[in-house]
């Protein structure tokens, strides 16, 4: 879970184009919309397509962005919960 | 009919930045996205959004970054300020990334930005303008066509202040010349006539 | 800067009908457009339905009276431009000052992608510049050339609400008589770009698009154009039946929210609206039809609605959203609801709502639901707000 914590913040920094945030800026149970890191809907969407490209998860419903991406513990909670072996 | 005011003017070109005639930088730089993130560091910072735009809204959001620098646009209502802007490729450069991606998975992080106007909502949000936006696309800087029409806007009390300009940029070749117009003088305070702009343009 | 400006004709082609009257059946018989792709090639050809013009490349080329190989972006703007100035019954367009404004988001994309398709797996590195008549404004001026409009031509490109501000540039120009006649609207064909680009935003409904309604779940794209003729009053006096009513008021504010979502509270909607109220003298409650930018989305009608009801109060007049037949035709959309919202006020048409069945349970009114004629509508609103935060109302009036 640790591991794919510090991941997903690289992948995170990397799919966002987050320049002037670093990995130990992101705090495991920080929220990652609004006040937390300040993401937006578009950003949702991208985040999206990273569990598509790195994950093979595809979420078809947008709606289910919300809870999932709450976090970087929920992200890495929802990964290792419906990632194919 | 009054004669309005060009109060600021800001040229972008490769690889230089001018305001009101003085040369701000003049640097060697590897490309338009090294020059805007060093210009970004120099003249803004502290916005998180300027990384995730577009070149040419990187382009146009910075050439009104460095126009506004030391001219507050507080005293108009939010809806009071106009921008006007035209270019030549309109979003085409976004077009053709947007494009390579969509072989693998689209991105809609790209796909935002595969229109010109897109431009004028990201200097609106910064500086929170609500006022009239307008964007063409022409082969050329229609200076007459856009003195006219920003005349126009203030003459009718559209708008008590208007941003206009050309905001071009297509690969590494861009240029983004952007004027604030408004109906009192102040700062370079110079008559806001198509000759005037033209002399600038040049 | 006097007088008004008055709309002559309009003309129209779009998903449910190749002309004006076509389309007018299609929304008594409450015969939406949308259905399963027929001329464009998609790997999303089952999953969403779109609202194409129901005519091949040929068969448009034809009615346009220009060359098969031509962009479908160029070919409806010139169906639609033309019907609009036949429509005038002002005789040859070369006897006026005359200007064609036009707006479009794809330019010939259409003819790109087909480009691209043959061209990628040899090159990677291909230019889109190199393709022929790709940009903006090259749709504008081949369609302008052909017209035989010579005086002023320009393209506007500022996402949905670009054919709306066609119109404002259009009536401005009449104004401070620079030409006596524009023929000012919008054109946009479908593409696999901005299929791919609204199905990565997740906003397109697989089912028919459902505005203003409490299950509503995205839009369905649409193609088409739409063009006004806006005159001076010196011309108007010339056409043979009248004119159909005036623009009276318009206004374009900027959301300064964020690139594609509209705000909460629909800043930038609130204050096009008001301003287009306040250009043409107009009371809230004298507005007797509402054209409703209405995409179906779950951000757009909500911000819409909610600032409909700052603006009107609880007494808002019927509304009613045309994307239900026609799809979001984007760049086109402000020109095909324009000809729709200036023929409201000369026949007295209020258009319905398709597919609504639950009212949203943020707004306290209901788009109409079925069409009728011969109204009283001495004033009607049309609204069209785009990407960028780019907001647009416009006024017709009798």
């Amino acid at each position: 879970m640790e591991k794919l914590m510090a991941d997903l913040k690289a992948q995170i920094i990397e799919q966002l184009n987050l320049q002037e945030v670093k990995p130990e800026d992101i705090g495991d149970d920080q929220p990652l919309f609004k006040d937390g890191l300040g993401l937006d809907s578009i950003d949702a969407l991208e985040l999206i397509v990273l569990m598509q490209q790195h994950y093979n998860i595809r979420m078809a419903n947008p709606d289910d962005g919300p809870k999932i991406f709450q976090s970087i513990r929920t992200m890495a909670e929802f990964i290792t919960a419906n990632q194919k072996a | 009919m009054t004669l309005n005011k060009l109060n600021a003017y800001t040229i972008i070109r490769p690889f230089h930045v001018i305001k009101n005639g003085e040369v701000l930088v003049d640097e060697q730089s590897a490309g338009l996205q090294e020059f805007l993130r060093s210009l970004y560091d120099r003249f803004a910072g502290q916005y998180q959004k300027f990384h995730k735009m577009d070149l040419l809204s990187k382009l146009g959001w910075m050439a009104a970054e460095v126009l506004l620098q030391d001219m507050p646009m507080d005293k108009y209502p939010q809806e009071d300020t106009a921008l006007v802007f035209a270019n030549r490729s309109a979003s085409l450069d976004t077009d053709e990334r947007y494009y390579d991606t969509v072989q693998d998975i689209a991105s809609p992080a790209l796909f935002v930005y595969t229109l010109p106007n897109i431009v004028t909502g990201e200097i609106s949000i910064r500086h929170k303008f609500k006022g009239e936006n307008a964007f063409f696309v022409s082969e050329q800087f229609d200076i007459p066509f856009m003195t006219a029409y920003v005349q126009q806007l203030l003459d009718t009390n559209a708008a008590q202040a208007c941003i206009c300009g050309w905001i071009e940029q297509y690969h590494e070749d861009f240029e983004a010349v952007l004027f604030l117009v408004e109906k009192e003088g102040r700062g370079a305070a110079l008559p806001f006539t198509a000759g005037q702009i033209e002399k600038l343009y040049q | 800067m006097s007088g008004k400006v008055l709309v002559a004709g309009g003309g129209v082609i779009c998903g449910i009908g190749l002309h004006l009257d076509a389309c007018l059946g299609s929304f008594a018989s409450m015969r939406p457009g949308m259905a399963p792709m027929q001329y464009l090639r998609s790997v999303h050809k089952d999953t969403f339905p779109v609202a194409e013009v129901k005519a091949d490349n040929d068969t448009l080329a034809q009615m346009a009276g220009l060359p098969k190989h031509t962009s479908r972006t160029a070919l409806l703007s010139m169906i639609a431009a033309k019907a609009a100035w036949e429509s005038t019954g002002l005789g040859y367009l070369t006897n006026y000052r005359a200007g064609f404004i036009s707006a479009n988001t794809v330019g010939g994309m259409d003819k790109t992608e087909d480009f691209m398709n043959e061209f990628l797996p040899d090159n990677a590195k291909g230019h889109l510049r190199g393709v022929v008549n790709h940009e903006c404004g090259a749709v504008t001026e081949l369609v302008a050339d052909a017209l035989g409009v010579k005086h002023h031509v320009s393209t506007i490109s500022t996402a949905c609400s670009s054919a709306a501000n066609a119109l404002m540039y259009g009536s401005r120009l009449i104004k401070n008589g620079i030409v006596d006649v524009v023929i000012a609207g919008g054109t946009d064909a479908l593409t696999r770009f901005t299929l791919n680009g609204f199905n990565t935003l997740m906003i397109l409904d697989q089912q028919k698009c459902r505005p203003f309604d409490d299950t509503r779940t995205g839009l369905n794209l649409g193609e088409g154009a739409g063009y006004v003729v806006l005159v001076s009053e010196a011309v108007a006096a010339k056409l043979p039946n009248g004119a159909w009513c005036s623009l009276s008021g318009y206004a374009n504010a900027n959301d300064a929210y964020h690139q594609t979502a509209s705000s909460p509270e629909g800043t930038g909607n609130y204050l096009a609206m008001k301003g287009a109220l306040e250009m043409s003298g107009v009371a809230a409650s004298e507005v007797a039809y509402i054209n409703l930018h209405g995409t179906g989305t779950q951000n757009n009608d909500v911000s819409e609605g909610t600032a409909i009801v700052k603006l009107f109060g609880q007494d808002v007049p019927p509304a009613s959203s045309t994307k239900s037949f026609t799809g979001h035709t984007l760049g086109a959309s402000g020109g095909i609801e324009a000809v729709f919202s200036a023929l409201a006020v000369k026949e007295g048409i209020i258009y319905p709502n398709a597919q609504f069945t639950t009212r949203m349970k943020e707004l306290p009114f209901s788009p109409v639901t079925t069409f009728s004629t011969g109204n009283d509508l001495p004033h009607v609103m049309s609204n069209s707000f785009g990407f960028g935060g780019n907001c647009s109302s416009v006024i017709f009036s009798r």
